[in-house]
């Protein structure tokens, strides 16, 4: 039989990735230009055996999606980027917690109430380092509406598997543009559930590290009885100060995410023409797609142009980037910031070559034409 | 390289021009299997004031998602007209409302016009289907899907009680530009 097709807004997309995926609890404050993806699942999620609750505002949205995850649901919420400054407090607490969630940032101009209908990708560092405190953060930065299916399906992955919160964002043009979405079949797409404890109740501990860098999670409501707080805690879960235990825990909910293997299987990557390329663009989310148009325009001309396209922000890919520093005369990183992640590519190709920002935050695309004009001066 | 082409519809928000981008995009890409993106303007002037869509279609995966030079632009009110039929190019195409756009675009592009909202008012009798005439009149014009795509894709968008009524306002706008090239 052939495969479900629709021509999908991305908004759309993503709140039918959230449902292959499992999701059946959405807690969020509708909030442009996320809102789309608010309103199909109050209609989708109830059909499901779901529930959708529109909250009082951003921290009781996110509040309700940690206290829900808890309870053994796969959760979400979207928001843009002032809902998510507000969610900051409790990111912070899904992070030491370890409560698996989803959060969809459909990023507009900021800072502030900035321009609530224009482009923007200004939270990328936001995703890293909102919340206080030394934390790992995933996030993923889809371009297509197609990829923003697939995309949330592998953000509620990671944050099973890794149990913790996990950002998905796209700038207002992939959400809101239209372009055909194939519906995967069932079991056509990797579906992880959290692992859940083998030992009985009484034995329970919700961080167990002798379980691996993951532990696993029970489900309140079940016969599983825990403790959960924002407090440093050792590993029944109850607060602590003692130093060995504090250590040890803030550096393994940072290396359950950022040792190799976890790297490996996290990091995501698209490389364009990048085998004999000369200058590089670094761009994710819609700037890549003017990227790939500017790149085919300049090879036509017989500049050896390449694109790295990130699909995982965070964790940052360090490696490749840095290996493809060493190869180019320079990387351009065009985003519609005034230049976030062109710090972090510095940081990583340590001056090997010179890396140029392009920034742009009228809220207007940036266009093809401005990445071209910026690679011809490069020389 | 795979040919691309670019289509805006503008009007006055609410006349349902974002509506006939999709339909067009879902004609291009659902029936035809062909590449389609479609976007909007987007914001308080969406509601009312000058409204535009844009449509890419392609037979490779679209990269760049806004237009970027247009080959068929429609208007069918004066301020789309001044704020939206630019960047339109050479030997392109422009439909305009004739009842509503006295101050012609000028540019190096052709430029066809017949009073489509009128059309729809008194040939059809539903002054609503007026986007439908003028997406009817672009596909004649541009032929960037065939007549039948673009027929399927209306009729798979509207309430079936609305079929016929949209179905001859379709084809009445196809035969109306096919006249003009005539």
């Amino acid at each position: 039989m052939a495969k479900k097709v629709a021509l999908l807004q991305g908004n759309e997309a993503c709140a039918h990735g959230a449902l292959y995926a499992g999701a059946k609890f959405f807690g969020g404050y509708p909030i442009t230009p996320s809102t789309e993806v608010a309103e199909v699942l109050s209609i989708e999620l109830p059909k499901v055996g779901g529930k959708f609750i529109q909250m009082e505002d951003e921290i009781a949205a996110m509040a309700s999606i940690i206290g829900a995850s808890l309870t053994g649901a796969k959760v979400i919420t979207a928001t843009s980027g002032p809902g998510v400054s507000l969610k900051q407090e409790l990111i912070g607490y899904a992070c030491i917690a370890e409560v698996p969630c989803v959060i969809i940032n459909v990023m507009r101009g900021g800072p502030s109430t900035g321009m609530p209908t224009g482009p923007g990708q200004s939270d990328v560092m936001q995703a890293r380092w909102g919340t206080h405190g030394d934390h790992a953060a995933i996030a993923l930065v889809p371009a297509s509406c197609q990829e923003i299916f697939t995309e949330t399906v592998r953000a509620f992955n990671l944050a099973e598997k890794y149990r913790m919160p996990v950002q998905v964002l796209y700038d207002e043009i992939v959400g809101h543009m239209r372009e055909r979405i194939v519906f995967p079949e069932p079991g056509e797409l990797e579906v992880i559930d959290r692992a859940k404890p083998t030992v009985p109740p009484e034995q329970y501990k919700p961080y167990d590290t002798s379980f691996g860098d993951v532990p696993p999670l029970a489900a309140f409501g079940s016969e599983y009885r825990f403790h959960v707080t924002g407090l440093n805690k050792a590993q029944d879960g109850f607060p602590t100060t003692k130093a060995e235990y504090v250590d040890a825990e803030e550096r393994r909910q940072i290396s359950k995410v950022e040792n190799e293997k976890a790297r490996a299987d996290i990091e995501s990557n698209e490389e364009y023409l990048t085998e004999d390329a000369e200058v590089l663009i670094f761009a994710y989310g819609s700037t890549s797609r003017s990227a790939r148009y500017a790149v085919n325009e300049l090879r036509k001309e017989g500049i050896k142009a390449g694109l790295f396209r990130p699909i995982t922000l965070w964790p940052f890919p360090e490696k490749r980037v840095a290996l493809l520093g060493k190869q180019v005369k320079a990387i351009i990183v065009p985003e519609m910031n005034l230049g976030q992640m062109n710090l972090e590519v510095e940081r990583v190709v340590k001056g090997t070559c010179p890396v140029i920002s392009i920034g742009r935050v009228d809220g207007e695309p940036l266009n093809p034409g401005q990445i071209i004009a910026q690679v011809k001066e490069v020389k | 390289m795979a040919k691309r082409i670019e289509i805006r519809f503008s009007g006055a928000g609410g006349q349902g021009l974002i509506t006939a981008g999709i339909i067009l995009a879902e004609a291009a890409s659902i029936i035809e299997g062909k590449h389609a993106v479609q976007s909007q303007s987007y914001g308080p002037e969406a509601r009312g004031g000058a409204s535009k869509s844009e449509v890419i279609i392609s037979d490779a995966p679209i990269d760049y998602p806004k237009a970027t030079i247009v080959d068929a632009c429609l208007a069918m009110t004066q301020e789309s007209a001044d704020k939206y039929a630019n960047g339109i190019k050479a030997g392109g195409v422009l439909l305009l409302d004739s009842d509503f756009v006295s101050r012609e675009p000028q540019g190096d592009f052709k430029t066809y016009k017949f009073p489509i909202t009128r059309t729809a008012k008194e040939e059809i009798g539903r002054e609503i289907v007026a986007n439908v005439v003028a997406l009817g009149a672009v596909v004649a014009l541009t032929e960037v899907v065939s007549r039948e795509a673009g027929e399927q894709a209306v009729l798979a968008k509207v309430p079936e009680a609305f079929l016929e009524l949209n179905k001859k306002a379709y084809n009445l706008g196809y035969d109306k530009v096919k006249e003009l090239l005539k």
